[in-house]
């Protein structure tokens, strides 16, 4: 039995929606801990901390990660909760970082590492790509790399240079990586314990501008449905999700762009226009049979990132649906991403990043008149 | 498992000698089951009277116990000094290690002809290298660990890899074909020095859980110059984790001279600068390879930490095959080192010694040509591949993509067959 995913966000103007959803929820669980409203940060660092607690081989480590909690507090109180043996700081070397987790994994553990901005993590490059995702290839399956790979990314914080990449497109380009990419507060915890729970390496890519988002959420129900998922041999590992149900088009998004997108369909509904808006959450591997029953079902799709456009994520996006949905669709695929230019300074990014008037052209233009 | 409670990295080293060995004897204690050592460091200044400086700087010469000729060195004339102490290898030792030299060398001349014949893609030779690979191998103990780079198929071999699966990646079947796990040895690594990483992970990983493992982490003199290499030390030395880098510095970096990788003093000397003990060491005298590894793995299995041990040795062949090194070095030089040579020299000595005779040295290369002949029909033999492995060993689960990839394949090599029979049915009829 196949999960129900659901995705929600404050940040995203569905507030009632997931207000609702989650007093629904709680009504049923009131017996439980019950809803709380957490950050995603919370709720990555809670994944985390469960995952430590269930498995001593579990280990976080990488730059600041001990004391100060991470840059970002992700990692935060893991030191003081689990020692120094198992999160603990290492030497300023992002290739020593990856490499060393390589051979930890081939002897037993299960590293969580911590590349500190999207574009610091380019001095790993070579060992998450000749050695993270080859491994297992090479040595036909007999060393496994149950490692994850988290690294903070994209933009809409107003980020200095190198602080605000969207790399997603480099590894999702490089085969024996999965890619994830959570939008919602509950995924932040659910696919988290997934990707640790894998035994092929995962890059996890969290949306920065996400981080301080919140929702209400039941971790005790989050945990139930990891130990349930766990027990039956399933996971929402790989599927995509409907964010938003609807009928006249459909948004398809993945991480810092999820909310923007729903906020998308949330004025086109004050036109009158049904978006249905696809939460992709798995970049690899790839959801293409939700993807595409939204499409066949609406007949016109936007899809929707923030890095940039040629040879990207997205462009794979428009390539699969066409190639799946040719006779389904109304109109040409449209992309919205951005431009083909190095990510800009802060005081520009607002041109740059995908928005929701941009969107809404783009939807305007999905020849309606035919 | 059991993984205790804090001990990731070092203490800050204080500026007074004298204050280091508390914080790193505190740390220990909390991460480590071994038997409490003192650092050797500090013992070295304690016993020796020297500074730290002399303790991790290499001796001023390298480490040479059996000379070019076969002849073994007065005491006094090794090049050890205080802190820097070797002792002979014992008989039964050395044996085993000049039997390991001969098989080296014939594996080495048998996989360089099968690639002359076509029956191997490519080989890159350790031909006059052979020492450093048996001494690299001979001194783990079961437990611990060894990653190889590519030109260490003999050291990989004397680790106990069955030699056809140690040939897999260069016949071309696969990219490996042992059992990185199972043996103990990492995958055979093209990309330069990012093995020394995985080790110093693998180092890390035993200690954490308290196992008495120690890592054996090769590379060559060019792979010195990558940024890994200074990642590697600094990790390892940070985490005071039993790792010993051995570098061979055969002196090419395929045609690149090592005057154009580094001009410190020597490789060896690098390691000061991570704040672990460094050694050179002759490359061609097994005997004293074998006794400055077996010390730095004594050491580091005690509580040293890392140590680097950089042996001087030559590439005596081209880089692989597809390399004519004629057009970077004299044949002057390649001669000098003939007579250099770590076969000859060994035999020369173990025959003085009493140790070796002629029906010692016909049943040892009687063992060689076995390992050659296993070799040459192991190679010979066509062993089909699977197309299916393709998709197989991506990942643990095949994603929905590649199964659609796998079943157009499939499909694909379907109607090559079924056109193939086809056509032989129709030639069978006269058609």
């Amino acid at each position: 039995m196949s999960p129900t995913i659901t995705t929600s966000s404050e940040a995203n103007g569905n507030v009632s929606a997931a207000t609702a959803r989650a007093a629904a929820r709680a009504a049923v669980e009131a017996e439980k801990t019950g809803p709380q409203t957490i950050t995603l940060a919370k709720a990555l660092n809670t994944a985390m901390a469960d995952a430590m607690h269930a498995d001593e081989s579990v280990l976080v480590f990488g730059e600041d990660v001990g004391m100060l909690g991470g840059v970002f507090r992700i990692t935060d109180g893991l030191t003081k909760t689990f020692g120094t043996s198992r999160c603990f700081d290492t030497p300023l070397a992002e290739s020593g970082i990856v490499g060393m987790a390589v051979g930890m994994a081939m002897n037993g553990m299960r590293p969580v590492i911590e590349m500190q901005f999207d574009a610091f993590a380019y001095p790993a490059f070579e060992q998450i790509v000749s050695h993270v995702a080859k491994m297992h290839n090479r040595t036909k399956g007999t060393v496994k790399l149950p490692m994850v790979i988290r690294v903070p990314y994209a933009g809409g914080i107003g980020g200095v240079e190198h602080h605000c990449d969207s790399s997603e497109a480099y590894y999702a380009h490089t085969a024996g990586l999965k890619v994830f990419t959570p939008a919602t507060v509950a995924d932040g915890y659910r696919m988290l314990r997934e990707a640790i729970d894998s035994d092929d390496p995962v890059m996890f890519m969290e949306p920065k501008k996400l981080y301080w988002s919140k929702d209400l959420v039941d971790l005790d129900a989050l945990r139930d449905e990891h130990t349930a998922n766990t027990e039956r041999g399933t996971s929402s590992e790989g599927r995509a999700a409907v964010a938003r149900p609807g009928t006249d088009a459909t948004l398809i998004a993945y991480g810092p762009s999820v909310p923007t997108a729903l906020a998308a369909a949330a004025a086109a509904a004050e036109e009158g226009r049904s978006l249905e808006v696809i939460d992709v959450r798995s970049i690899v591997p790839f959801d293409d049979e939700t993807v595409c029953a939204s499409v066949r079902k609406t007949g016109r799709a936007v899809v929707i990132a923030e890095a940039h456009g040629f040879a990207s994520v997205a462009s794979e996006i428009v390539a699969r649906v066409q190639e799946r949905c040719f006779h389904h669709l109304a109109a040409p695929i449209r992309r919205v991403t951005g431009f083909d230019v190095p990510y800009p300074a802060p005081k520009l990014e607002h041109f740059y990043l995908p928005g929701v008037d941009r969107i809404l052209d783009a939807v305007d233009d999905l020849q309606w008149e035919d | 498992m059991t993984i205790s409670a804090d001990h990731a990295a070092q203490q800050p080293a204080t500026a007074e000698p004298g204050a280091a060995p508390a914080a790193r004897h505190a740390s220990q204690q909390a991460g480590s089951q071994h038997t409490e050592q003192q650092d050797p460091a500090s013992e070295a200044v304690r016993k020796f009277g020297i500074t730290v400086e002399d303790y991790m700087l290499p001796a001023r010469h390298q480490i040479q116990m059996v000379g070019p000729d076969g002849t073994l060195h007065p005491h006094t004339e090794q090049g050890t000094q205080p802190g820097h102490e070797y002792t002979l290898p014992g008989e039964a030792e050395l044996l085993a290690a000049y039997e390991q030299l001969v098989v080296g060398r014939r594996v080495n001349d048998q996989n360089s002809a099968l690639v002359r014949q076509g029956r191997m893609a490519v080989y890159p030779s350790s031909h006059g290298q052979e020492a450093c690979q048996v001494a690299a191998a001979l001194c783990l103990a079961d437990g611990d660990w060894l990653f190889p780079t590519y030109r260490d198929s003999v050291a990989v071999m004397a680790r106990g890899v069955d030699p056809v699966q140690t040939m897999t990646l260069f016949r071309g079947d696969w990219h490996g074909g042992y059992d990185p796990s199972k043996h103990k040895v990492g995958i055979q690594c093209t990309p330069l020095t990012t093995q020394l990483l995985h080790g110093v992970g693998v180092a890390h990983a035993a200690k954490l859980r308290g196992e008495d493992t120690v890592v054996l982490a090769m590379c060559g003199d060019g792979a010195t110059s990558e940024g890994d290499f200074h990642e590697a030390l600094n990790f390892a030395a940070v985490f005071h984790l039993p790792v010993v880098f051995f570098v061979q510095n055969n002196q090419y970096a395929i045609s690149v001279p090592l005057a154009h990788q580094s001009v410190a003093p020597s490789l060896a000397h690098k390691a000061v600068g991570y704040g672990m003990a460094g050694e050179r060491v002759d490359g061609n005298d097994v005997v004293a390879l074998l006794a400055v590894l077996g010390r730095a793995v004594k050491l580091a299995r005690e509580g040293s930490g890392p140590l680097l041990v950089e042996a001087h040795t030559y590439r005596m062949q081209a880089h692989t095959n597809a390399d004519d090194a004629t057009r970077y070095r004299q044949d002057s030089e390649v001669a000098e080192w003939v007579a250099k040579d770590p076969l000859s020299r060994m035999t020369t000595y173990l025959t003085d010694r009493g140790l070796l005779d002629d029906g010692l040295a016909a049943r040892i290369a009687d063992k060689a040509e076995a390992v050659a002949t296993q070799l040459r029909e192991g190679l010979s033999e066509e062993v089909p591949v699977e197309p299916q492995d393709l998709f197989k060993y991506v990942f643990s689960t095949p994603t929905p993509q590649l199964k659609e990839q796998s079943a157009m394949l499939a499909d694909e090599l379907a109607r090559d067959a079924a056109s193939t029979a086809a056509a032989s049915t129709a030639k069978g009829s006269g058609k």
